[in-house]
């Protein structure tokens, strides 16, 4: 599998190959050094046992695992890492938080066990990051889903690990609690600089959080690289059905604060987005869902839609029975726009058609 | 005359249940942890093995540990050859019985107790720079105290009853092998029911109130966990499975 070079030096080389009755693990990544890497893949794809393997939660026979130059494991070598040697932290699905410790006693255990000379990430940091300065005297007991995560992944943290593991930890939440954990990890993603591989079968998650990546499919790697561009590529899976959608990474260069607007500038031109909290210069990741998309020949006036874009048609992909997927490109940024088989056939939409992109709804990412 | 007899046989009694139990504390857990981490083959026969004394007459095992630790026994020759005498009549050879006749009363709680613990909180320790020996003494030992709890109770109190082994491997040597049991025993042989009632009426009490103190001291909330867990670990199990 080719690695497709992103910004920033390499940060994991990990080469798997891992046989077992009914699964078979196969994958050679080479994952960047910075941001957020998302390994997104189906239940039973092998995200969860990739994930234990760098860990070393799972040993698996033939590998090689290095962090930064750091060999964790390296089966020609003989070499194995057991997991308490691995500087990592690790964020389960269920929290598994010690039950016999209480919430300050699960964040100090780490921490008493990372030697003073490696602890980069002072605790009151990770627990004001997490919002959790309330909860330290508490039982893990009496503690709710989103709380208990919280707690988790501050416990993670204060290990100051070098490499940050989260299976899938807003999976057992309902909505709510899952609402209530996700913009701690966002704040995580932008406010530290510590790598993390995030495990998801959840495309919106992955669509927020990730900057980068991999997308596994029965143990194998289908493909890898900058989120943006995966997200939206027709030939992968994840640019169909309903929550297909296109990211948008963007600067803030003009502030409409009378109409509550802020308007950003990306490679196709500028969008506008209704949102306050934003400020001059401030990259911003913008999601454009396919559904919220639709074409048209020439430019609409009288319209209320306040975003629209020029840009030709790149894909046309069958998507659901009487529906389109069609890829855009607006100045080279790419665009999904979701539109009904009877609209493409009265367009008469092929590659290199010129349209109008008309985008009715925009969400902020952060 | 009568009550110190009856004195020295109660500190007798309490000195074998005390070396005995802590003996087993000991030999127990790395055993007990053993039967229930190991996926070996031989996890099945051990584990009979350690329940047996919960079927055989304790005279039987008296019996054959008379047999083999005697002078042309095996273990006998191996004792005398290791310069330590002969264990039969010895309160050695009291201990010694007991701890495998007490042993299935000290390792099932605490195997239970490492199996319900599961996996989870051994990775979560990893992931937190625990090794596993720290792991096992501040996780494992502090998320099993009620076990420990369990089996310390049971193991001394099922020794304090012990009559069997003790007539067999002990005989009744005053001051040496004579403990409660056998003391009550010779009570009876000789008709004085008073002494006998004193004695085992005395022992029901203890028991009793061991029994009691044990329910009354376990947290109703660490039962419930703990008879909760198993299935838990049964859905680890599954997902340990390679499904992402």
């Amino acid at each position: 599998m080719v690695f497709k070079k992103t910004s920033g030096m390499t940060l994991i080389h990990a080469v798997f190959n891992h046989s077992l009755p009914d699964f078979t693990l196969d994958v050679s990544l080479a994952l960047p050094a910075s941001g957020v890497t998302a390994v997104f893949g189906r239940s039973g794809s092998g995200k969860t046992t990739l994930l234990r393997a760098i860990a070393g939660l799972e040993r698996v026979a033939g590998g090689y695992l290095a962090v930064r130059a750091d060999v964790w494991q390296d089966a020609a070598r003989g070499i194995f890492r057991p997991v308490h040697q691995r500087p990592l932290g690790y964020v389960f699905q269920d929290a598994n938080l010690l039950a016999h410790l209480s919430v300050a006693g699960n964040l100090d255990f780490g921490l008493r066990r990372t030697p003073p000379a490696l602890r980069r990430l002072p605790l009151d940091q990770a627990i004001a990051l997490l919002g959790i300065e309330k909860l330290l005297p508490r039982r893990v007991s009496s503690l709710s889903g989103g709380e208990r995560q919280r707690v988790a992944i501050a416990r993670a943290l204060a290990t100051s690990p070098q490499l940050l593991l989260m299976d899938e930890p807003l999976a057992s939440l309902d909505i709510e609690r899952k609402a209530e954990v996700l913009p701690y990890l966002e704040r995580l993603a932008h406010e530290l600089r510590i790598p993390m591989l995030y495990v998801s079968h959840a495309l919106d998650e992955v669509a927020r959080l990730a900057d980068h990546l991999v997308l596994l499919d029965t143990g194998c790697v289908l493909a890898t690289g900058p989120a943006a561009e995966l997200l939206s590529r027709l030939d992968l899976p994840l640019a169909h059905g309903d929550a297909a959608a296109a990211i948008i990474d963007a600067v803030v260069t003009r502030l409409e604060p009378d109409y509550h607007l802020s308007h950003a500038e990306f490679a196709g031109g500028q969008i506008s987005l209704i949102n306050r909290s934003l400020h001059l210069g401030q990259r911003v990741r913008v999601r454009v869902q396919a559904r919220d998309v639709s074409l048209s020949l020439q430019r609409q006036s009288g319209s209320s839609v306040l975003n629209v874009f020029a840009a030709s048609v790149t894909h046309l992909s069958p998507d659901s029975p009487g529906q389109v997927m069609v890829g855009l490109s607006a100045g080279g940024s790419t665009l999904l726009a979701r539109i009904s088989l009877k609209s493409a056939d009265t367009l008469q939409l092929q590659v290199g058609l010129p349209v109008f992109a008309q985008v009715k709804g925009v969400a902020v990412l952060g | 005359m009568k009550g110190s007899a009856e004195l020295q046989a109660l500190v007798l009694t309490l000195q074998l249940a005390g070396t005995t139990t802590l003996i087993l504390l000991l030999l127990g857990t790395p055993l007990a942890w053993w039967l229930a981490r190991t996926l070996s083959w031989l996890r099945g026969p051990v584990g009979a093995l350690v329940a047996l004394p919960l079927v055989l007459p304790p005279v039987v095992i008296g019996f054959y540990l008379l047999v083999l630790l005697g002078p042309n026994g095996p273990l006998g020759q191996l004792t005398l050859w290791l310069g330590w005498g002969l264990l039969p009549f010895t309160f050695s050879g009291l201990v010694l019985g007991s701890v495998l006749y007490s042993l299935p009363f000290v390792v099932q709680p605490l195997q239970n107790a490492f199996e319900a613990v599961g996996d989870a909180p051994l990775e979560a320790a990893a992931t937190l720079r625990a090794g596993p020996l720290d792991t096992f003494v501040s996780v494992v030992l502090p998320l099993c105290r009620p076990a420990y709890l369990t089996a310390a109770v049971m193991g001394f109190a099922h020794t304090v009853g012990e009559f069997g082994i003790v007539l067999m491997l002990g005989g009744n040597i005053a001051g040496k092998t004579r403990v409660l049991s056998v003391q009550i025993y010779d009570h009876v042989e000789a008709l004085e029911y008073a002494q006998a009632h004193w004695l085992a009426g005395g022992l029901m009490v203890f028991s009793l109130a061991a029994l009691l103190a044990l329910y009354a001291l376990q947290p109703k909330r660490d039962l419930k966990k703990l008879s909760k867990r198993p299935s838990k670990r049964l859905s680890k199990w599954s997902s340990k499975r390679p499904a992402a």
